[in-house]
């Protein structure tokens, strides 16, 4: 009596398979090039997935016949059991030619699912894959040079700070985030000694790391308690180097009980929009070149697997066509720091200014770069250790 | 606890499945417009995105094999009437000791030896997990969902201490996970169709077992025994303790299968959400089959078909891509509410019967 009635209900179920399996597939002529976007966190978040998804809507704009599709808040917490090669194979049954993955954790099911399309091409932001030679020839690379971002960051940190200590507000330990966090010091470092003509031992950088790029309540660190934290023990500017908008979110809380502090967002061009008088500004990511340069070689079939790291258009750092890492000064930032920012901004664009430069050492004292040694990219992007003279965690205990 | 529902016969659990759906069904509807979007183009797309290609039928049986796994080890502790909630935990626990013997199998010579052990390992890690709750239950006298609660929440702590911690891929702290094993680790699959066919024979095998074992054994007519009355049973000769650790360890031995496979078959490696939420997905499935084993498939069937379909509402609709998690949410309080209320009605039929035989009582006299 039981297996009959549960047969019906598996017959019913396998009638529902067929209709829904057998639908003829919706193609067309002239159809436009569809490429799929997979954002780690929510398309709205004022910072690294917004960037991207932003910069995805420019693209649609400026290449006509292009069409993006996308899914945000691709990580296993917010979707549990959903995985990349899963999502990409939906994209490509959408038609999906192109497949852009915009995290970091990303890179294990991103060259995953790029193996089993070897048709498609897929874009995996801030892996090193073609690097290391892990990736298939249907994979590229795509980082932005944001050192330089961090560096200005850093910059208008130490010339605003009264207290002389800079918190930084870390992701997860990795070689990106090392050497972020690291180029933020270089350039905090070089304001207070070079500009200001502070003594370098009253310059105090910390780092404090969450675990991960933004928060996930019971596995990551709180970011909101570490910025308060930072604020609390005399941190008076604190720079984020997650994906979301904590560090300015606290610095108006505190401002608005009282405090003189600030705070510098990270990732995206509007981050400093509700920060009020804390935002000394935001060095952010515009992806719109890299991303068209790839979609149009993929489009014209002169696509290459390559590894692309873009920095600022020196020209002007802020032009949405040519420039990949830009800054966008904040409300709080002072005439005088905005003054200097400009002439720090020009001297790293002619070279007169390099601050991975030698002589530079770990954390741990042991050399990075010897005197005059300039660092190769792979030096930089490959950062081991934090630099001697930061607060921090290296790597895991 | 009795078993509810269990005087029904099995078209009268169907029809109460039926109206669970209805009701999830309507509920749904109402989220969804509330949510500004179409109900119906919703329910379309979702259908599609979980039926629409034997790729994506073959993503929802990727998720069904854990979610079956998952159920029938609750099927075990349902039966003797423990709520099995620590199931989440038993899953990340065989996750971690499949990782721990898969680790040994990297750039060894013989890394099948691992591989193949990584299963008992997982299922005797999930059985050791569950039995450590049923123990404090049958000893301590701590209810089973707080024992169960409890040990979820310690299993969570020593993924993300061995993911942070010793197990981190070097150089590297963050909570994305272990480095990925090589694939000569992986569930194989049959090219073209994402799924393993050994994790699709496991969930097959796993019901017809639990089927049996509870149908034809002596340990699955004590379980029941105690189940429907553990002071009569005792005067049976039973021992309802040791009864619920056996249920408990079959249970998380079915659990911790599922993390292996989670392990093997899906991520290859270990991350923090390693269980991704099937755990108490199955504590669901096992309630909405009203304790049927032969309706546990075709529910989870629907639930894995839903989680896989909905992530089709952010992607085509632009509908704010929470709004599947609300779906979820909205399936587990109508579920709830239904099974609440049918228990309510059994109450009140009860009084009212027994109130019309007090009152036809003395017209017989």
């Amino acid at each position: 009596m039981c297996k009959n009635q549960s047969g019906v209900l598996w017959l019913a179920l396998a009638a529902i398979v067929a209709v829904f399996m057998f639908q003829p597939a919706a193609t067309m002529a002239g159809e436009p090039f569809t490429f799929g976007l997979l954002l780690v966190g929510p398309h709205n978040d004022h910072g690294w997935s917004q960037a991207h998804f932003d910069a995805a809507k420019y693209v649609e704009k400026k290449l006509p016949g292009t069409k993006m599709i996308y899914i945000d808040k691709v990580n296993p917490a917010d979707r549990p059991g959903v995985t990349i090669p899963q999502l990409v194979d939906d994209m490509v049954e959408k038609g999906a030619k192109l497949i852009i993955a915009n995290s970091d954790d990303m890179k294990d099911g991103t060259r995953e699912a790029a193996k089993m399309h070897p048709d498609v091409h897929f874009l995996h932001i801030s892996g090193d894959d073609v690097l290391t030679g892990k990736a298939p020839k249907n994979m590229s690379n795509l980082m932005g040079r944001m050192e330089y971002g961090k560096m200005m960051a850093g910059f208008v940190a130490a010339m605003t700070t009264q207290t002389g200590k800079i918190g930084y507000l870390g992701p997860l330990i990795n070689e990106e985030t090392r050497r972020l966090s690291a180029s933020c010091y270089l350039g905090a470092r070089y304001a207070w000694e070079k500009v200001l003509h502070k003594k370098p031992e009253d310059l105090k950088f910390k780092v404090t790391w969450i675990g991960f790029w933004f928060n996930i309540p019971g596995v990551t660190a709180d970011p909101t308690q570490v910025a308060q934290s930072f604020y609390d023990t005399g941190y008076d500017v604190v720079i984020s180097g997650i994906d979301t908008t904590e560090a300015i979110v606290v610095a108006q809380q505190k401002k608005q009980a009282g405090k003189s502090v600030w705070a510098v967002p990270y990732d995206y061009v509007g981050a400093c929009e509700g920060g009020g008088d804390t935002c000394l500004g935001v060095p952010y990511f515009n992806w719109a070149p890299g991303y068209i340069s790839m979609i149009k070689a993929s489009m014209n079939g002169t696509w290459t697997s390559k590894w692309e790291w873009l920095g600022p258009d020196w020209a002007d750092i802020n032009n949405a066509d040519t420039s990949s890492i830009g800054f966008a000064p904040g409300a709080a930032l002072s005439a005088a720091a905005r003054k200097a920012l400009d002439q720090f901004i020009a001297d790293l664009g002619s070279g007169h200014v390099q601050l991975f430069k030698g002589p530079l050492n770990y954390q741990d004292g042991s050399v990075f770069l010897k005197d005059g040694e300039k660092a190769t990219d792979q030096q930089i992007w490959y950062l081991k250790q934090l630099l001697q003279g930061m607060d921090g965690q290296s790597s895991a205990k | 606890m009795t078993i509810p529902g269990s005087h029904l016969s099995i078209w009268g659990r169907f029809r109460q499945m039926t109206v669970s759906l209805i009701a999830v069904f309507m509920f749904t509807t109402l989220v969804l417009y509330l949510a500004g979007a179409p109900p119906w183009p919703a329910y379309y797309h979702i259908t599609r995105g979980a039926l629409g290609s034997w790729i994506k039928f073959s993503h929802v049986i990727k998720a069904w094999i854990p979610l079956m796994l998952c159920s029938c080890g609750l099927l075990y502790t349902f039966r003797i009437g423990l709520w099995n909630i620590g199931v989440e935990g038993q899953v990340m626990i065989g996750a971690v000791l499949a990782t721990a013997v898969l680790r040994t199998g990297v750039d060894d010579s013989a890394p099948m030896v691992s591989f193949f052990l990584a299963f008992p390992a997982a299922i005797l890690g999930g059985s050791a997990w569950a039995i450590i709750a049923g123990w404090l239950k049958t000893r301590g006298e701590v209810h089973e969902i707080f024992a169960g609660l409890g040990m979820n929440f310690v299993a969570q702590g020593v993924i993300l201490w061995l993911i942070f911690g010793p197990w981190k891929r070097p150089g590297v702290a963050s909570m994305s996970g272990t480095a990925l094993f090589p694939d000569y680790l992986w569930l194989s699959y049959v090219p073209g169709f994402r799924l393993s066919p050994v994790g699709l024979v496991m969930a097959i095998m796993a019901l017809v077992a639990t089927a049996l074992m509870l149908r034809y054994t002596r340990i699955g007519l004590n379980l029941k025994a105690i189940g429907a009355n553990a002071r009569a049973a005792v005067l049976f000769g039973l021992r309802p303790g040791r009864y619920m650790l056996l249920a408990m360890a079959f249970g998380g031995g079915f659990a911790g299968l599922a993390g292996a496979v989670q392990v093997t078959g899906v991520y290859h490696r270990l991350i923090p959400a390693i269980s991704s939420n099937y755990g108490y997905l199955a504590l669901l499935v096992v309630m909405l089959a009203n304790y049927n084993i032969w309706l546990v498939p075709p529910v989870a069937l629907f639930f894995a078909g839903l989680n896989v379909g909905s992530i089709q509402l952010p992607i085509v609709l632009q509908v704010d891509s929470s709004l599947a998690g609300v779906i979820q949410g909205a399936l587990v309080l109508t579920v709830l509410a239904v099974h609440g209320f049918r228990e309510w009605r059994k109450i009140h039929r009860r009084r009212s019967t027994e109130n019309m035989a007090a009152k036809e009582a003395p017209a017989d006299v």
